[in-house]
């Protein structure tokens, strides 16, 4: 009953039409919510559909074309001759590999590199560690700015300074994990609880020391998840990098589309999932070993 | 409870240390065990720097001068004329998001209803549905935008396939473990009222559902926002045309006032989209 408004004069006079009354009232109330958010979300989709040069002719003769393209990327596989087809299909399997390798390599140095800098400022960014809010602002606000730039907007930037190659690409996720870390240490350290801070505090320690024996222990094993979570992502984002000449398997993943090298882009994309979905598994199983299959994040 | 101060001897903690050696003092074989992993992280490590060239300090100095002087042009930003130009380009970005969003979810929808285990109890349909989700997942939106502009062309039709493709799989998964968490006692009640397969759906199981879609959608269109704003790298439309433009003719001042945008705008939407997530979600309950 507490869904409707409770008039206990009018219940007394006569109930059912005071129900028909609040019930007819919202009724009315939702028909016109409904009709308000129809109507923006038709603006809005037509808005959309002119802005983004969506037009319907143009789909219609794209579409056999979208079909073809798919079915140009299955190899031709005999069964007679399978292995044969198989081998020309993956017919440079030790280069892909290489880059492939190359690839993984830029993520977990680029891991590596972003989770020591997160650890580092992600203590003076706690407010519960803090008590200066001026340091407080300022670590979060880089934080933030390193996170919200995305990491190929960061590769960019680096393959103009230090040249093509899987250097600026290691630097690019570095910058971004760092940013993304940060805010979930932060956060990871917001919830430590205080007794034990207090209690190092009150055996005279200094602020270093009170982060080292207070803090680090409770929050080490959620760091540790955390950052190899951010590994699984930066894997993914370490395959397109090389779009923009950042190094590994993006780059000849490039040129083999735009080349339109049918076969080789089934081939390649097959590796790279293939790749990623062993990343994710073996993590997964790390994490939980890390922190306890309850407390997974 | 009387608080006790005592000051330890030299002795006592001698003592203390002796007693607790498990805390103070490592076995032989932890140290050994020790010395190992961490020695083998290090070669690890010093092999990964040196094959991505971390070891070649000439180029990493010239490349640090260099990213200096990017910094100094990147400041102050400035539009140079091209401010309306790259607010409409903002503005493809986002109806990018917006339509690849929504094509997602309306693909997603049927197929979420499919690949959940208690609308279709078949195992192997279920398990290879599921792969098949997993699989449209791995691909990252920016390698669908690259073969969408080689099928389609260059413009922002191709990011909003790439979106749409690429969040199927995601949303598809989600919408099915939605499905797969409704309470039994709601679709038990209609279909005891002598409803058949569809109205239970409809009655049944949507009215639980619906929420849940929203948000998601809703969560996706915020990152898709994100996701949108490199797509056009690869030609795919939007401001991350624009700014892959300038970067490459170095025009450092107008790409760092696009990042601003790209940075003001992501928090706008994401601000605004929590807002209504929150509501929604409040409303369920």
């Amino acid at each position: 009953m507490y869904g409707f408004p409770m008039n206990s004069r009018i219940i007394a006079d006569d109930p059912v039409a005071a129900f028909q009354a609040a019930h007819a009232k919202l009724q009315k109330q939702r028909r016109f919510n409904n009709i308000l958010f129809s109507c923006l979300f038709l603006i809005i989709t037509a808005v959309s559909l002119y802005v983004g040069e969506v037009r319907i002719d143009v789909i219609l003769s794209d579409l056999p074309g979208l079909f073809r393209y798919v079915y140009d990327t299955i190899p031709v596989m005999a069964p007679q001759t399978a292995l044969e087809d198989f081998r020309e299909w993956y017919w440079a399997f030790p280069k892909w590999l290489s880059l492939l390798f190359d690839t993984i390599i830029i993520a977990l140095l680029g891991t590596t590199i972003g989770t020591i800098g997160a650890f580092f400022i992600c203590f003076p960014a706690s407010r519960n560690l803090v008590k200066n809010s001026w340091v407080y602002f300022f670590n979060r606000r880089g934080m933030e700015i390193a996170r919200s730039v995305p990491e190929l907007v960061y590769a960019m930037i680096f393959v103009f300074a230090f040249g093509l190659g899987p250097l600026p690409g290691v630097l690019a996720i570095a910058v971004h994990t760092c940013g993304a870390l940060g805010k979930l240490f932060s956060e990871v350290n917001e919830n430590v609880s205080e007794q034990q801070i207090e209690g190092v505090q009150a055996s005279g320690a200094n602020w270093p020391q009170t982060i080292r024996y207070a803090v680090v222990p409770q929050v080490m094993p959620n760091f540790l998840s955390y950052a190899l979570l951010r590994f699984e992502i930066n894997v993914r984002a370490a395959s397109v990098i090389g779009f923009v000449g950042a190094g590994g398997i993006g780059q000849e993943l490039m040129f083999v589309i735009r080349q339109f090298v049918y076969t080789d882009i089934s081939a390649i994309v097959l590796m790279i999932i293939a790749t990623v979905a062993v990343i994710d598994i073996s993590c997964e199983k790390l994490r939980h070993q890390i922190i306890g299959d309850e407390e997974l994040l | 409870m009387s608080v006790r101060s005592q000051v330890l001897s030299a002795d006592a903690l001698d003592q203390l240390k002796a007693d607790h050696s498990r805390i103070f003092v490592l076995s032989s074989r932890e140290k050994i065990q020790r010395i190992l992993f961490f020695g083998f992280a290090f070669i690890v490590f010093l092999y990964c720097f040196w094959r991505t060239g971390f070891f070649d300090f000439a180029a990493i100095l010239n490349g640090l001068t260099k990213l200096t002087d990017v910094l100094r042009f990147m400041l102050p930003p400035a539009h140079n004329g091209f401010l309306g130009e790259f607010l409409y380009a903002m503005l493809e970005t986002l109806a990018m998001a917006f339509l690849g969003t929504l094509l997602a979810s309306i693909a997603a929808l049927p197929l979420g209803f499919m690949g959940a285990k208690n609308v279709i109890p078949n195992t192997f349909f279920h398990f290879g549905l599921r792969r098949i989700f997993d699989f449209i997942r791995g691909v990252d939106s920016l390698i669908w935008a690259l073969i969408f502009v080689s099928v389609v062309g260059l413009g922002p039709f191709a990011g909003i396939l790439a979106i749409a493709v690429g969040d199927t799989g995601t949303l598809a998964k989600l919408f099915a473990e939605a499905i797969e968490n409704v309470e039994k006692k709601q679709i038990e009640g209609i279909k005891a009222s002598g409803a058949n397969n569809v109205q239970t759906m409809r009655f049944g199981i949507f009215p639980q559902i619906f929420p849940v879609l929203l948000s998601n959608s809703l969560y996706y269109f915020e990152s898709n926002t994100r996701s949108a704003t490199i797509l056009g790298i690869v030609g795919a439309g939007g401001i991350g045309l624009q700014l892959s433009d300038r970067i490459k003719i170095n025009n450092w001042d107008e790409a760092s006032f696009i990042i601003c945008l790209i940075l003001i705008t992501v928090f706008l939407i994401d601000t605004l989209s929590k807002e209504i997530r929150i509501r929604i979600i409040k409303k369920a309950h």
